[in-house]
């Protein structure tokens, strides 16, 4: 039995130029430093993968989330809600079991009835998933414009390595005609696996994971395998990029997959908010594009590689256009949202994320 | 038309009646209504309740108390305008004697809080404000009194203190009621310690809930019994007003438009001038509404109804007397009862039979019932007839 | 539970969507298809912006069933710049910060379950600070 090799045909591009119209993030304003779990758990001993995380409000939840990061992209795209043909939410903290997100968002940002909804999920990459379908349905020419959102409030078992990390935030993604867009998709490759490393089982409050066993086999096997697989087919060296992001359960990870795939520090430096937001799951690389989107300027060219457990990652090969200077501003940045900072001790957590048990 | 005579009154001691029930109260406050009026019988009974049907579980109380009563077969219904519930039952008996299609009116106020404890009171009780636009963002009575509160104090530059005086007052007039919840004077650091229950509303601002209810027996002088025992006291003006249910779609939301007009119209129909007026027992369920009320129904300019109370002048020696047996603040606040209670507590100042709290040389009461911020005011005004 | 009341009113509360007066330009929220000001029909759909300022504000305590969990909480009348008053509660807030005239502006979040656990997620306008 031979593998097949991934060919140029392995890329995803659709018949018609597709980009990103507009895009939005949200990060709740609440941050649990790492050394606030680590004294709970640890006596505060040991290092922490991040600095702090970002948790939501008692108010807050993926629906909430997405339709503020949904709001902002609509006012970077400059499009009304009743353009949208779709609106689609990945995730894994959907706040009902049964009962669509996508819906709550969609109604609430103005973009029904005409219109697909529905929720994604894959881990950590349910929003690229939504972000390359979404290049389907607008580079088929059967939509003008469909929003991708990526979104958690993802929570790890109290005490385990998770816990220091599993946090909340999120990004929209409009994919519109490339003509009509801050960064066209040049192209975008997914690679998956069936690779058992994370999971939740129904009616689990917490997820299980393979411990080291999420590292090589799973998170950098499949971004680099995703990675090199699409510079290979795009001819294209990290050198021809401006700037990296790529999905970031730690510091350590994304810093450690960047230099194998032979990409500089400098290169993922301002996409890489984990230290400060925590793992956002499905919004993790995704948000991390709108901070370098933030910031990029026409002609910077961008890789993206998410990771989902389970597993797999999406490749993205991207080019910022002329729109982009005007449209950054018209909504609020990554960064304001980062610095938007209140800190919280571990009793306020465990009250906010109902871990206290109330009946 | 004929006159409107209060010829009984009957009320239960205002406190929290763990052992006794919805119909128990009523029935007590119905029956020594009947008794005091010298065993006139009613042919029709106007309940005042705001609450039941979510606290007690229990509507048509009309039914209920006439069945009780022994009076079953007479005309009987309930009456519901929030926290005004009290005074829309008394008008609607005083309506029933006036046009002469009733002989004798039972009006009873009942309101029993104790039923159910904990949160599903204030759930209850939010109920009598917008529903989907006020109570579903997790609004009270209280935080609505709050949001009137620090916005007059913001308007009128009031001192933190500036509302002691209707607590002051209340309790030193609640030492001298037997039926009264809080029966203490308190001095003014009592006041000023008090902790917040929804800034800048503290414990004193707020009236406490508790059970209570009390009765009038309304009739035609024509008809009183012979050697009717008391001085007779007559219901000279009546009327009400309604306003916004939701305090955010009024215009001018320091001015409770309700209680201006029922006073106006009361004070006229009773052929008098607001100067006339010897005493006001208003609905002081927060200490705002009392200022508002004090304002609103002319008893004083806008923005200066605090200081009535602040400069003593609402004490029982003072130029208007208030919350002469106490007011909501210390007698208790029983709801949709309270009303009722006003009534009772004017009348007895009218005859004469306040006691330690007797006010003297008195002709006209004035009662004013609130529902909400005034989203219904009931006014009337009692007069002793000479 | 109390679904089709909810359900009726999803565009009020998620997006502030009022009426305009076609007669004479007033906004409306919350929605009541006559006019407040010159007594005409009103039903003409109108999306607040969602910017205005606090023209009073309390916190609650003790709060209803059905919000306990989410006690203290800060509410306020936000004067909306179109006009209108709105009761709303605020969020992402420190009480202490909250002052009458402080800019705030709109967000979508929860405002309750209905009933308990099982049942469905209401969500509606709450205000915060605005930057």
């Amino acid at each position: 039995m031979t593998t097949p090799s991934p060919k140029n045909t392995s890329l995803l591009r659709p018949a018609r130029p597709v980009g990103f119209t507009g895009y939005g993030a949200y990060v709740p304003r609440y941050r649990l430093p790492a050394k606030e779990i680590a004294r709970i758990w640890t006596g505060g001993k040991g290092g922490t993968p991040i600095k702090e995380k970002a948790v939501p409000g008692l108010d807050e939840d993926v629906v909430t989330m997405s339709i503020e990061a949904a709001r902002n992209a609509l006012a970077r795209a400059g499009i009304h809600a009743h353009q949208l043909r779709a609106v689609w939410v990945g995730s894994e903290s959907h706040p009902y079991a049964v009962k669509p997100t996508s819906t709550i968002v969609a109604e609430a940002i103005g973009a029904v009835p005409n219109v697909q909804a529905g929720d994604w999920e894959f881990a950590c990459k349910a929003g690229t998933e939504a972000i390359v379908a979404a290049m389907g349905m607008v580079g088929s020419g059967m939509a003008d414009y469909a929003m991708a959102i990526g979104m958690d409030t993802a929570q790890g078992k109290p005490g385990d390595a998770l816990e220091y990390t599993a946090a909340a935030g999120g990004a929209a993604y409009i994919i519109g005609p490339a003509e009509d867009s801050v960064a066209v998709i040049q192209a975008s490759y997914s690679y998956v696996t069936d690779t058992p490393d994370f999971w939740r089982r129904e009616h689990q409050k917490y997820p299980e994971h393979g411990v080291r066993f999420t590292g090589e086999p799973a998170y950098f096997h499949h971004i680099t395998s995703a990675g090199q697989t699409l510079m290979e087919a795009m001819g294209t060296t990290p050198k021809d990029y401006k700037w990296a992001v790529f999905h970031q359960p730690n510091t350590k990870f994304p810093q450690r997959v960047a230099s194998q795939l032979g990409f500089s520090p400098e290169q993922i430096e301002p996409g890489l908010l984990v230290t400060t937001i925590g793992n956002t799951y499905s919004g993790s690389s995704i948000i991390g594009l709108t901070a370098i989107l933030d910031i990029a300027q026409p002609g910077d060219r961008i890789l993206l590689v998410s990771f989902g457990s389970g597993a797999g990652s999406d490749a993205f090969d991207l080019l910022v256009t002329e729109e982009i200077t005007e449209r950054q501003g018209k909504a609020r940045s990554t960064q304001d949202y980062i610095s938007r900072r209140v800190e919280i001790d571990y009793a306020e957590y465990v009250r906010m994320r109902g871990k206290i048990t109330m009946k | 038309m004929t006159d409107v005579i209060i010829a009984g009154i009957g009320q239960t001691a205002v406190n929290e009646h763990w052992d006794v029930s919805l119909r128990e109260l009523g029935l007590f406050a119905l029956e020594a209504a009947v008794r005091d009026a010298g065993g006139l019988k009613p042919q029709a009974l106007f309940v005042g309740n705001m609450l039941a049907p979510n606290l007690s579980r229990q509507a048509h109380l009309g039914a209920l108390l006439a069945d009780f009563a022994g009076l079953t077969g007479i005309e009987a219904v309930t009456v519901e305008a929030a926290g005004a519930s009290g005074g829309a039952a008394l008008r609607q008996g005083y309506l029933a004697v006036k046009s002469g299609l009733v002989d004798a009116a039972l009006v009873v106020g009942v309101e029993k809080f104790t039923d159910v404890v904990g949160s599903e009171v204030e759930a209850a009780l939010s109920t009598a404000s917008d529903s989907d636009f006020e109570a579903m963002q997790g609004m009270t009575p209280t935080a609505q009194a709050a949001l009137l509160m620090r916005r007059y104090t913001h308007e009128y530059n009031v001192p933190a203190d500036g509302f002691a005086g209707f607590a002051l007052t209340a309790h030193a007039n609640g030492a001298g009621n037997k039926n009264a919840m809080f029966q203490k004077a308190i001095k003014p650091d009592t006041y000023t310690r008090a902790s917040m229950v929804s800034d800048p509303v503290n414990m004193f601002d707020a009236a406490p809930l508790a059970d209570g209810a009390a009765a009038v027996l309304l009739t035609r002088p024509d008809l009183l019994p012979p050697g009717f025992p008391h001085p007779l006291v007559r219901i000279a003006g009546s009327a009400t007003a309604s306003d916004t249910l939701a305090l955010h779609d009024r215009k001018d939301m320091l001015f409770f438009e309700a209680a201006y007009l029922s006073t106006g119209k009361a004070v006229k129909q009773a052929g008098i001038t607001l100067d006339q007026v010897d005493f006001f027992e208003y609905h002081d369920a927060f200490s705002i509404y009392a200022a508002l009320s004090l304002e609103s129904s002319g008893f004083s300019i806008r923005g200066h109804g605090w200081k009535l109370a602040a400069d003593n002048r609402i004490t029982r020696d003072g130029s208007l007397p208030c919350a002469t047996m106490g007011g909501l603040k210390a007698r208790g606040y029983p709801g949709g009862a309270t009303g009722v209670y006003q009534a009772v507590e004017a009348a007895t100042q009218l005859r004469g039979q306040a006691g330690a709290n007797q006010l003297a040389n008195i002709r006209y009461g004035m009662i004013q019932s609130l529902g909400g911020p005034a989203s219904t005011a009931v006014t009337h005004i009692l007069e002793k007839v000479s | 539970m109390e679904i089709a009341r909810h359900w009726r009113l999803k565009q009020q509360r998620y997006g502030l969507v009022g009426e305009v007066c076609p007669h004479c330009d007033v906004k409306i929220f919350p929605p009541r298809d006559v006019c407040p000001e010159c007594g005409g029909e009103a039903k003409t759909l109108y999306t607040f912006s969602g910017k205005g300022e606090v023209y009073s504000y309390t916190t609650i305590y003790e709060a209803p069933a059905g919000y306990d969990e989410t006690a203290p909480y800060t509410v306020a009348l936000v004067k909306l710049e179109e006009g209108p008053l709105v009761t709303a509660q605020l969020t992402d807030v420190d009480e202490e910060s909250v002052q009458i005239g402080m800019p705030v502006e709109m967000v979508t979040r929860k405002l309750r379950q209905d009933g308990d656990e099982r049942g469905m997620l209401v969500y509606g306008y709450k205000f915060r600070k605005s930057t």
